[in-house]
């Protein structure tokens, strides 16, 4: 491994944990990414020409936290700050191990804290846990470098004037605020995934890899099946058995291809065999009495059922609408009715899907268009169908999907004719 | 200890129940909300609370010129203005969160959580 590959992983491994040591030491997450930033390019400089330390980690951290006492000192040499980098400096104790995990648990907490607009969380945890640059994280979200930065700083200052803690939260409030870390990681996985299409910008993509990867961090920091781990393995389970039909999903033409035309054979089969055995073991748990699964076991179970048949017609759609309906009384919204309508139009026909999905308020939503325009084709009612598309054309964002539905749309064949 | 100021707002002009529907509502929210303070006293996080007269009994005053000038009203135009508050202290804002949610199903109100300047955060601007 050369150099340069050696620093890029050290910083995918390390970077998280050396913001969250030194936001514990220092009470600050300005001071914390700063000096995280100063210690990585100070390695960048040296370690070419030095060699790589035996532990980098700890290099990395005892490097960041001089930074950032140099730093305190420059900054206010005149007053008291002056007095506490001292106190820090010499009467910290050594790290005991096993706390620095906490510690990374505990920045995501915070990243993630209910106080913050919902763009802040995405964007305060992709940079201060996933250790992505402010240019990065907003190209993945298309907006402008200044933006994303004034949204990072200003959730900054949040946190310290409203003094959001730095910890784990109570048992009382841990399921509710780790779910909602889940709902931040998941959020950045679907941007990745959705975003998959031609011209697409590959950060853009990325995103799924790195909320995979975080997603793999909370769940080995949270170890408890009744804090809700099962949550944490079932959106990771979800996220990989999705991840993996990600090379399916798009034709060469850079339209999107759906579930029931994808090639199976070009899925991956080991994000395959991993996701499974995460839902595997997720049932096992349940079936020996752990908690009921939540939405994303739900969801992932029904992805598991996909990825287990050969093909649309081996798939075991009445398994599919089970976990549907179980879903459904988790997440009564009308997303997850269309979704299940989808599974019902392959048990019960599209008639009957149909029916269900005429019922629900979901007018601008491109996904309830598109699937109206799928089942009415069926149906052979073609003027209507050729209604559906078009508006399903016109709400829909993504440029492979749009290409889909107007190549289906073709399909129908002149309104002349009918 | 952080400081924060709990706001309650309610409509500029308010019917002859505060802004409860009727006088029942009123007094079990007066009951709730007097509950919720003797237990923020007796926990240690009180500073002070009251509630305000209606927001068309204010007055604004601007004494930056020779003579004070005063307006009949409240600052902003709104359709909704600050009707009652609490300051308490609190160790962060997950403590100030929980006690906001507690005295806002008190008050039948959304209260909005805000912190004070501390000690450092004045420091931090005079070094600036």
């Amino acid at each position: 491994m050369s150099v340069a590959e050696a620093i890029t992983r050290v910083h995918r491994e390390e970077w998280a944990r050396v913001v969250a040591a030194l936001t514990r030491r220092f009470g600050d997450l300005d001071t914390a990414e700063d000096a995280a930033a100063e210690a990585f390019a100070t390695a960048v400089e040296r370690w070419p020409r030095d060699g790589v330390p035996p532990n980098p980690g700890a290099w990395l951290t005892t490097t960041a936290t001089r930074k950032a006492i140099d730093r305190l000192r420059r900054e206010s040499s005149r007053d008291r700050k002056h007095q506490e980098a001292q106190v820090l400096l010499d009467d910290e104790p050594a790290e005991p191990p096993g706390v620095i995990d906490d510690d990374r648990l505990r920045l995501v907490f915070t990243c993630c804290h209910p106080a913050l607009a919902p763009d802040a969380r995405i964007a305060l945890t992709l940079r201060m846990v996933g250790g992505l640059t402010v240019p990065e994280i907003a190209r993945a979200f298309l907006v402008q470098e200044a933006t994303m930065g004034q949204r990072i700083t200003r959730a900054k200052a949040k946190i310290r004037a409203a003094h959001i803690p730095y910890r784990v939260p109570t048992a009382d409030d841990l399921p509710a605020r780790l779910d909602g870390v889940l709902t931040v990681l998941f959020l950045v996985f679907n941007e990745g995934y959705l975003a998959t299409g031609a011209g697409t910008d590959p950060v853009r993509a990325d995103l799924s890899g790195e909320a995979i990867r975080l997603t793999r961090l909370v769940r080995e920091l949270v170890d408890d099946d009744r804090v809700g781990r099962g949550e944490v393995t079932g959106l990771l389970a979800l996220m990989l058995l999705t991840e993996a039909r990600r090379p399916a999903r798009v034709s060469a033409t850079g339209e999107l291809v759906t579930l029931d035309e994808q090639d199976r054979g070009a899925w991956d089969r080991d994000l395959i065999d991993e996701g499974r055995r995460l839902v595997r073991e997720r049932l096992a748990a349940v079936a020996a009495g752990g908690p009921s699964p939540g939405r994303y076991q739900l969801l992932a179970a029904i992805n598991a059922v996909h990825t287990d048949a050969r093909g649309v017609r081996d798939t075991d759609w009445a398994q599919v609408v089970a976990l549907y309906d179980r879903l459904v009384r988790l997440d009564p919204s009308p997303v997850v009715a269309l979704n299940r309508a989808v599974a019902v139009a392959e048990l019960d026909g599209p008639e009957v899907a149909l029916a269900l999905v005429d019922r629900l308020p979901l007018d601008a939503y491109h996904a309830f268009h598109a699937t109206r325009a799928g089942l009415l084709r069926r149906l052979g009612r073609g003027r209507e169908a050729r209604e559906a598309y078009d508006r399903a054309i016109d709400l829909a964002g993504n440029t492979g999907e749009v290409a889909y539905l107007t190549r289906r749309r073709g399909q129908l064949g002149e309104p002349a004719a009918e | 200890m952080p400081k924060y100021l709990l706001s309650v707002y309610g409509p500029t002009e308010r019917n002859q129940f505060g802004d409860y529907p009727d006088k029942e509502s009123m007094l079990q929210a007066f009951a709730d909300t007097g509950a919720f303070n003797d237990k923020l006293v007796a926990e240690g996080y009180f500073v002070f609370a009251d509630g305000l007269e209606q927001a068309t009994t204010a007055t604004v005053v601007d004494g930056q010129g020779d003579e004070p000038v005063y307006t009949d009203g409240p600052y902003l135009e709104a359709k909704e203005h600050l009707g009652g508050f609490w300051v308490i202290e609190a160790p962060d804002l997950d403590v100030a969160l929980r006690l906001a949610a507690e005295g806002s199903k008190a008050c039948r109100g959304k209260v909005e959580v805000r912190p004070f300047h501390t000690e450092q955060s004045i420091k931090a601007m005079l070094d600036a």
